[in-house]
């Protein structure tokens, strides 16, 4: 067992920590601010290669593995955590559509969303399904060589901004067996957004309600075969767990690494805060729960790329720890800030405002726990080590 | 036209560095370290010269221990096609690195070696023109714009008046300086692709060069800490001071 990074995995990681230093770290306050969604930075990160790390090579990708992609975003969420965040929604929805998506498909859409051209939003959730996404209500009917598509689909990331949307739909009777997953074009006739809902964080990109109206997509725009979507739906979801759950850490290292800077400038009672045993074990405490969190999402990337059986339990698992050690961690680097973590001159209460979400959304921590538990209590269940 | 790009891995210049306790070096131990970044630009001018068409091969050379193949590599992913690692684990000074420097010039016949004017650690400044001196090549050193036209490369400098353009009959070595150009990000399909591309290995015995030190270091300090400042009541008090006491107007 070795846990230091291959030379390839640190080169990667150099490059993303040039590039959110240098391109994301400036703006963030202003992008979040402002609600500017960085759409050119974004295409500038395609040409990179961060915008389909793990989508296969013969789609445009560049089949790297859930591993070299967790190492990645976590150095760019250091430098702005809600644009990361759409990264990452784009890359799972873009991985989606290259490797399941018909050839025309492939052909039409991969070559500008693996180069961040074009971006991708993935539609799940419902006004009356959340938590049960399985019991989705959007309707998609054949009607000859299309289906059509009638329902809404509510907090949808990067909505009105992005240009493909692929969305979970129902063509068959209830519960996940009826679902599919289909690709849609943003600016498809009978497409309506809603406007960009006001949010505690995430404000460098929109959130909308989408609502499809007799939406008409031919039949190769179905994604792999007829009830195989809630499916899909789920395998896009562990490395969007895994994701999240990085972009938490890598914003909790930034809040860190502050926190410590901060405590060797600031003085009072005549030294430096550095000097008080309560802020130091505070600071003991942070950075040790945050290499655990990593560490745990590095083991949860690894069960992914082996395709080990308890891979969907490792992802859950890392996705509640790491986003709940990453908000712990944001919010005990504000307090050390005092006054000047809550105001917006520094970044302490962005980064806690901007993770705040990754415990609700890609499946609450909750429901990691209902994941985690049907899963131990199930006789079929394999080590869980 | 081939270009030869010699690099070196240095102390990262985000990094504050300490001087050892019993001051013979400054202290590198875990310290994160990278390519120099004026090495950086000169990789990145002759990759640019290499996609104008005007290069057709960009070999970079590093003088140091194995750990150097990584800024080798990291040279390679921004786009130079292979590498050369003179493998050492003396620290030689400029002198010995410009006579290495100038056996493989004899080897590889480039038409330009272009070098960062100095690196962040020594911050000597020498290499490049001790190398033109024992290769009998033209110097451009300082440059902020590098043209070829021809069997020339015009070479604009920055010199403490202003600019200077020098013509240089090829081959010839160029130095470069902070604003010729902004170094680009390298990408992760470039990265992967760097795996491949061919690192050699040769030695200063194979070179024919002894590394000798003709300096010799008697101690290395950091240097004095900042005194506190005074605070002036009125801009015509400061006027005062500037031409009083710090006789600077
Ligand atoms: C900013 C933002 C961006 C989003 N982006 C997207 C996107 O791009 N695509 C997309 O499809 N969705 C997106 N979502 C939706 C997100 O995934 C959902 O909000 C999330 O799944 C929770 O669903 P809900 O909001 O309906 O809450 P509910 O499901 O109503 O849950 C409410 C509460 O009840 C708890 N709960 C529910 N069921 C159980 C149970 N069985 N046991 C215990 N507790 C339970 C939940 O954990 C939660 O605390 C986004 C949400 C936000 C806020
Ligand atoms: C929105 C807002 C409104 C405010 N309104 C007012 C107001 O109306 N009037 C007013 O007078 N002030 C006001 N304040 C200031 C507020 O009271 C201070 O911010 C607070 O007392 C903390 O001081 P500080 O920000 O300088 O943090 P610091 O004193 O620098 O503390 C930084 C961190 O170090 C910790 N710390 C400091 N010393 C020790 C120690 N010895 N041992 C362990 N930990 C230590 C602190 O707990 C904190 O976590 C306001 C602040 C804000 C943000």
């Amino acid at each position: 067992m070795n846990f230091n990074l291959s030379q390839d995995q640190q080169m990667f990681a150099e490059t993303a920590k040039q590039f959110a230093d240098q391109e994301l770290a400036p703006h963030a306050a202003r992008w979040d601010q402002e609600h500017i969604f960085p759409k050119d930075v974004m295409a500038q990160a395609g040409e990179l290669g961060f915008c389909a790390i793990y989508a296969p090579e013969e789609a445009g990708g560049l089949g790297l593995s859930r591993l070299d992609a967790a190492i990645i975003f976590e150095q760019l969420a250091g430098g702005c955590t809600a644009t990361t965040a759409m990264l990452t929604i784009h890359n799972m929805a873009t991985w989606m559509v290259a490797t399941w998506g018909t050839s025309t498909v492939v052909e039409q859409w991969c070559p500008t969303l693996t180069t961040g051209q074009q971006l991708a939003s993935y539609c799940l959730t419902e006004p009356g399904s959340g938590s049960d996404a399985a019991s989705l209500t959007t309707s998609a009917k054949r009607d000859g060589d299309d289906y059509v598509i009638n329902g809404s689909k509510m907090f949808i990331s990067g909505a009105g901004e992005t240009d493909l949307l692929v969305v979970m739909v129902r063509t068959g009777g209830a519960g996940p067996k009826g679902i599919s997953a289909i690709a849609v074009p943003a600016d498809s006739q009978g497409i309506h957004y809603g406007k960009a809902e006001e949010k505690l964080g995430w404000n460098a990109q929109p959130t909308r309600l989408v609502t499809f109206e007799n939406v008409r997509v031919p039949v190769a725009n179905l994604l792999g075969e007829e009830g195989q979507g809630f499916s899909m739906a789920m395998k896009g979801l562990d490395g969007g767990r895994i994701n999240i759950a990085t972009c938490s850490v890598g914003t909790a290292q930034a809040a860190l690494d502050a926190a410590k800077e901060y405590m060797l400038e600031r003085q009072q009672f005549g030294r430096p805060l550095a000097q008080f045993q309560a802020l130091q074990f505070k600071l003991a405490d942070m950075a040790t729960e945050l290499v655990a969190a990593r560490q745990m999402i590095r083991l949860a990337a690894f069960k992914l790329d082996q395709d080990d059986s308890e891979k969907t339990v490792y992802c859950a698992m890392a996705k509640r720890f790491a986003t709940d050690v990453g908000f712990t961690v944001c919010d005990q680097a504000l307090q050390i800030f005092g006054g000047y973590g809550y105001i917006k001159e520094y970044p302490l209460e962005r980064y806690f405002r901007d993770v705040r979400v990754h415990q609700i959304l890609e499946g609450t921590n909750e429901i990691m726990r209902v994941i985690i538990a049907r899963r131990l209590l199930d006789e079929a269940c394999g080590e869980i080590t | 036209m081939k270009i030869l790009v010699p690099i070196k891995r240095v102390v990262d210049y985000n990094v504050k560095v300490r001087v050892k306790s019993d001051n013979t070096d400054v202290d590198l131990s875990n310290l994160k370290m990278s390519i120099n970044p004026f090495c950086e630009i000169a990789v990145e001018e002759a990759v640019r010269l290499k996609e104008a068409g005007v290069a057709s091969e960009v070999v970079v050379v590093s003088v140091g221990d194995k750990a150097c193949q990584e800024q080798i590599r990291t040279a390679l992913a921004l786009g130079a096609d292979r590498g050369i690692q003179v493998d050492t684990d003396q620290k030689p000074l400029p002198l010995s690195i410009a006579k290495l420097l100038h056996k493989v010039v004899e080897q590889e016949d480039p038409s330009i070696v272009l070098l960062g004017k100095q690196t962040i650690d020594g911050d000597n400044n020498q290499t490049g023109q001790m190398l033109a001196a024992l290769a009998g090549m033209g110097q451009g050193t300082f440059a902020s714009e590098l043209k070829i036209d021809g069997d020339k490369a015009l070479v604009t400098r920055e010199v403490d008046g202003g600019l200077v353009t020098v013509a240089l009959s090829l081959p010839a070595v160029v130095t470069t300086d902070l604003r010729l150009n902004e170094p680009r990000y390298a990408s992760l399909p470039n990265i992967m692709k760097a795996k491949r591309k061919p690192i050699t290995v040769t030695t200063p015995e194979e070179l024919g060069v002894t590394i000798e030190s003709t300096v010799e270091v008697l101690k290395v300090e950091s240097p004095a800490s900042r005194s506190a400042g005074v605070m002036v009541d009125s801009v015509e008090q400061l006027i005062e001071k500037l031409k009083t006491e710090a006789k600077v107007i």
